[in-house]
């Protein structure tokens, strides 16, 4: 079955299927063939144009905005996006959305891969198949209760650690006070945890499973304890998988909207740049998720457009990162 | 001698430990530790999904249990008044889901069909490579696309049919790898079988591959299902939220769950509105848990048979 993470599963398993009987084998070449044939093909070649449409339409639309932008679109922290000087840039967006999705990765990715070897490795027979499906309801969860869970009933819970934080750590610039009494970055990151744990974990768990019997006896048989046995033998098996996964679990990250949209404190303009993670800001996705009552405007639309773009490819980049890790894992494996 | 070189007692005790009997005490420690660490992480994953749903049911379940909340809208109903129901958004959130799995199952399947049954080569790799990718699309993206398109480009209003095209983009990944994963576990012997009773290859798949894998491909589309219906990027974007009943796909704005929520986010210091957020939150989750559930179960009592 499918894992509802979204997640190819498919890639994962080495010897999926053998290739079915095609060409002069097995299509009669009637008309009902090539009918079917044809609307199979059809239905390949609208995903391609899906991708490339989105990829096409989203440049087409931001190109006019960014060329009467007014600051550069790369380094400034500005948005102002009507009237006839836009002045906006992607910097601030950029810095909130990688920082809060590195923290959850740091936190997702190890949490993940522990839960996972629980599944496949630690957890009793009659466990490991309801843990399993706990984990993947966590998933299931949309992402709207994630953000008013987090805003209404974890932050308050939360908060003190960030106050310890800072009082132990506060001369370390990235964990330096800031006077921001909502959701910080930091949060944002540990609620992005929470909700991509589940893609690491299956995938993390799909790829753990597989590892050779043979080798985990082998590691076994020279004595080594479970521990070792998995340090030595599962781990190295599952690493393209784990790093794939992470990758994965990172382009949800980036775009995740609503939960961040409900989460996070907007800055005022013009407030003084800070490297804390204790810092408010707005993600890409909920700069736009924001301001969806102002695309009135093709000038402001593009502008927000432009965003999405930037949003766009690199997710894209994640995910093509992702989906070549495990080609070159089936490489091996074959 | 009374105090032993602490480094020969190590060396010894790893000497020890590296024959039959009992590992080193470290490494014995170092694997118990290891188990805690796994248990630990576990149950620490499992922390949020209890308070999750503990909080959305406390705080949610009252109003669910009045007859209300199920026949009547919001309609007339302010952030400071108690009372009214649920059901324009839920109609809207069934209705738009529904939509979107009319337009999205067929194109999911038959890419899947390409996929397993007919595509080779370098083209095949391009598809599955952009399956992908648009696993990986975030909704917001998918929305801005769809009203670059619907509201930019061919100047029509934000209606709910823009919000189904834009789900349509999220659900056709979820299942195109379910279903392809299904139709790679229906064995070979099967379509040989039936080839070598002359039947052309497009019936067998339709009256042979198919049917062995429909289980699995319905489970695929419910899961696919509840993904789309908590989505709440392309609802704000392209799905502007009304407290009345609004059924048509193609005229006006059209309510449903996720914008219900978020409509009503900034009022929660206010009793009634927050109740009714909840509220609509926990009925979200029951919608989505059910369709989960619904696809467990099918997955499991209708399995492809091997």
């Amino acid at each position: 079955m499918s894992s509802i993470t979204g997640v190819s599963v498919a890639d994962e398993t080495p010897s999926g299927g053998r290739a079915p009987l095609s060409g002069d084998r097995a299509g009669t070449g009637r008309l009902g063939d090539r009918l079917f044939g044809g609307a199979a093909t059809g239905a390949g070649v609208t995903v391609i144009a899906l991708v490339t449409l989105i990829g096409l339409f989203l440049l087409w639309q931001a190109i006019p905005a960014l060329a009467k932008n007014e600051a550069s679109f790369l380094t400034s922290r500005e948005w102002v996006v009507a009237g006839d000087n836009p002045r906006f840039g992607i910097l601030e967006l950029l810095w909130t959305t990688v920082l809060s999705s590195v923290i959850a990765m740091a936190i997702a990715v190890p949490v993940g891969v522990c839960v996972a070897l629980f599944i496949t490795q630690y957890a009793p027979r009659w466990l490991s198949r309801p843990a399993a499906n706990l984990v993947d309801l966590l998933a299931a969860v949309p992402s709207i209760i994630y953000g008013l869970w987090g805003l209404n009933t974890f932050l308050p819970v939360e908060k003190p650690l960030e106050a310890f934080i800072q009082q132990w750590l506060g001369w370390f610039p990235p964990f330096s006070s800031t006077t921001i009494s909502g959701g910080t970055i930091f949060f944002i990151g540990i609620v992005l945890a929470i909700m991509v744990l589940p893609i690491v974990t299956a995938l993390s768990r799909e790829v753990f499973d597989q590892t050779p019997v043979t080798h985990k006896e082998g590691a076994l048989a020279l004595g080594a304890t479970k521990w070792e046995m998995i340090r030595t033998a599962v781990l190295p098996f599952g690493r393209p998988g784990v790093i794939s996964a992470a990758m994965l679990a990172l382009g949800r990250a980036l775009g995740e909207t609503i939960a961040v949209t409900f989460i996070v404190s907007t800055l005022a303009r013009g407030t003084d740049w800070t490297w804390s993670v204790f810092n408010g800001g707005e993600t890409f996705a909920s700069r736009i998720a924001n301001n969806a009552a102002e695309f009135d405007t093709p000038q402001k639309a593009g502008a927000f457009i432009a965003a999405g773009l930037v949003l766009f490819i690199l997710t894209f980049i994640v995910n093509a990162i992702a989906r070549i890790v495990i080609e070159r894992r089936k490489a091996f494996s074959e | 001698m009374t105090t032993t070189n602490p480094t020969a007692d190590t060396a010894v005790r790893s000497a020890r430990g590296t024959g039959l009997g009992h590992p080193a005490r470290s490494r014995a420690v170092r694997d118990q530790l290891a188990r805690v660490v796994m248990w630990a992480a576990f149950i620490l994953a499992v922390i949020p999904l209890v308070w999750i749903l503990y909080t959305v049911i406390s705080k949610g379940f009252s109003l669910l249990l009045e007859s209300q909340w199920w026949t009547n809208s919001q309609r007339g109903i302010t952030s400071r008044r108690v009372g009214g129901g649920a059901v324009h958004a839920i109609q809207g959130t069934l209705i738009q889901a529904f939509a979107c799995a009319v337009i999205a199952v067929p194109i999911a399947v038959m890419t899947a069909i390409y996929l397993v049954e007919y595509g080779r080569g370098k083209f095949a790799r391009w598809v599955s490579f952009m399956v992908d990718i648009l696993t990986g699309i975030p909704s917001i993206v998918a929305a801005l696309f769809i009203y670059a398109l619907w509201v930019t480009t061919f100047g029509l209003q934000r209606v709910g049919f823009s919000v189904v095209l834009a789900l349509v983009l999220l659900m056709i990944p979820t299942v195109v790898r379910s279903t392809e994963e299904m139709l790679k576990l229906v064995p070979n012997e099967l379509r040989e079988a039936s080839y070598a009773l002359g039947v052309p290859k497009w019936k067998t798949i339709v009256k042979v591959v198919l049917p062995t894998a429909f289980s699995g491909i319905v489970t695929g589309i419910l899961l696919g299902l509840a993904r789309v219906m908590g989505e709440t990027a392309p609802l704000l974007i392209l799905g502007p939220y009304t407290k009345s009943i609004a059924t048509d796909l193609f005229g006006g704005l059209m309510p449903t769950l996720p914008t219900m929520i978020n409509q009503d986010r900034n009022e929660l210091a206010q009793a009634a509105a927050a109740e009714r957020v909840w509220a609509a939150a926990l009925t979200l989750i029951l919608l989505v848990l059910f369709l989960n559930l619904a696809g467990r179960l099918v997955a499991r009592f209708g399995s492809v048979k091997k």
